[in-house]
């Protein structure tokens, strides 16, 4: 089976005030195979029970990520998806090279949906992907050109 | 109850994970759509469902379940097998509908509370 690509590197922390230390990991969401569509969640989600993150705050990073993942393989052809774990917080980086997204507000209600029917009958395109990353993370940031593509960066707390 | 009397109430077959049938489990929850379970499933430990893919096993994973059965006798794959036994997963099959199955389970007591209300 082949497993999404994952480079792991500790390191200064990139956001100027913050010096704490921070550990990166960084994926290839492979965007040709549906079957395939999670495996960088999985891993990302061993990754933090090794370094003994709160339960609670992996599984939100875990859900908001594995639905950002199933979003870029449906609508973007997959992307790249880094996440870095400071002291306190958990970032989530998920960037495609997508069609972007017409309408945030539209594609933030919860049920509307652009995913073809084939995914829906794969239990997926409910229209609720977007919604729940918001839901269960502090702080969702959404960066989209159409044409260009979206990069999405969410913040859970711990 | 423990996985084991699902197993006994569904006169259901185990796929994997036969070393984890002791674990207690309180709550489940049933449903094909897998974006429902991400958004509405709350610290439910068990997942019957007659949808047959990976993400189903992904699904459950991230949700941190313990077990999924199959409802009207769906087998899993290979590929689905595996990604269960890598995460403990215990997986079964049965032979009865989702509306029976959910229905056995529910009146012996694994309830289906933690959904999140709003």
């Amino acid at each position: 089976m082949r497993r999404a690509a994952c480079s792991i590197q500790a390191g200064s922390s990139e956001t100027g005030s913050d010096m704490s230390e921070s550990v990166r990991f960084r994926f290839n969401v492979d965007g040709s195979n549906f079957t395939t569509a999670g495996q960088a969640s999985v891993q990302v989600k061993k990754n933090l029970r090794e370094l003994g993150i709160p339960a609670d705050a992996i599984r939100r990073v875990s859900i908001a990520m594995y639905e950002g993942e199933i979003n870029m393989v449906i609508h973007a052809h997959g992307g790249e998806a880094e996440v870095i774990v400071f002291e306190d917080r958990i970032e989530i980086i998920l960037s495609d090279r997508g069609p972007g997204i017409p309408n945030i507000e539209l594609a933030m209600k919860e049920g509307y949906s652009t995913a073809p029917d084939n995914i829906r009958s794969l239990g997926f395109g409910a229209g609720m992907g977007l919604p729940n990353m918001k839901r269960y993370t502090d702080d969702m940031k959404i960066e989209t050109e159409l044409g260009k593509g979206t990069t999405i960066t969410m913040t859970v707390r711990f | 109850m423990k996985i084991s009397d699902i197993k006994t109430l569904l006169d259901a077959e185990v796929v994997c994970g036969e070393e984890n049938l002791d674990h207690d489990v309180y709550s489940a929850c049933g449903s094909d759509m897998m974006s429902d379970v991400l958004a509405y499933v709350k610290d439910q430990a068990v997942l019957l469902t007659g949808l047959v893919n990976s993400q189903v096993i992904r699904t459950a994973e991230m949700m941190d379940m313990v077990c999924i059965v199959f409802v009207r006798s769906k087998k899993p794959t290979e590929d689905m097998i595996e990604l269960a036994r890598e995460s403990g997963i215990v997986l079964m099959n049965t032979e009865k509908r989702m509306y029976e199955a959910c229905g056995l389970l529910y009146t012996s007591g694994l309830v289906g509370n933690g959904v999140r209300h709003e």
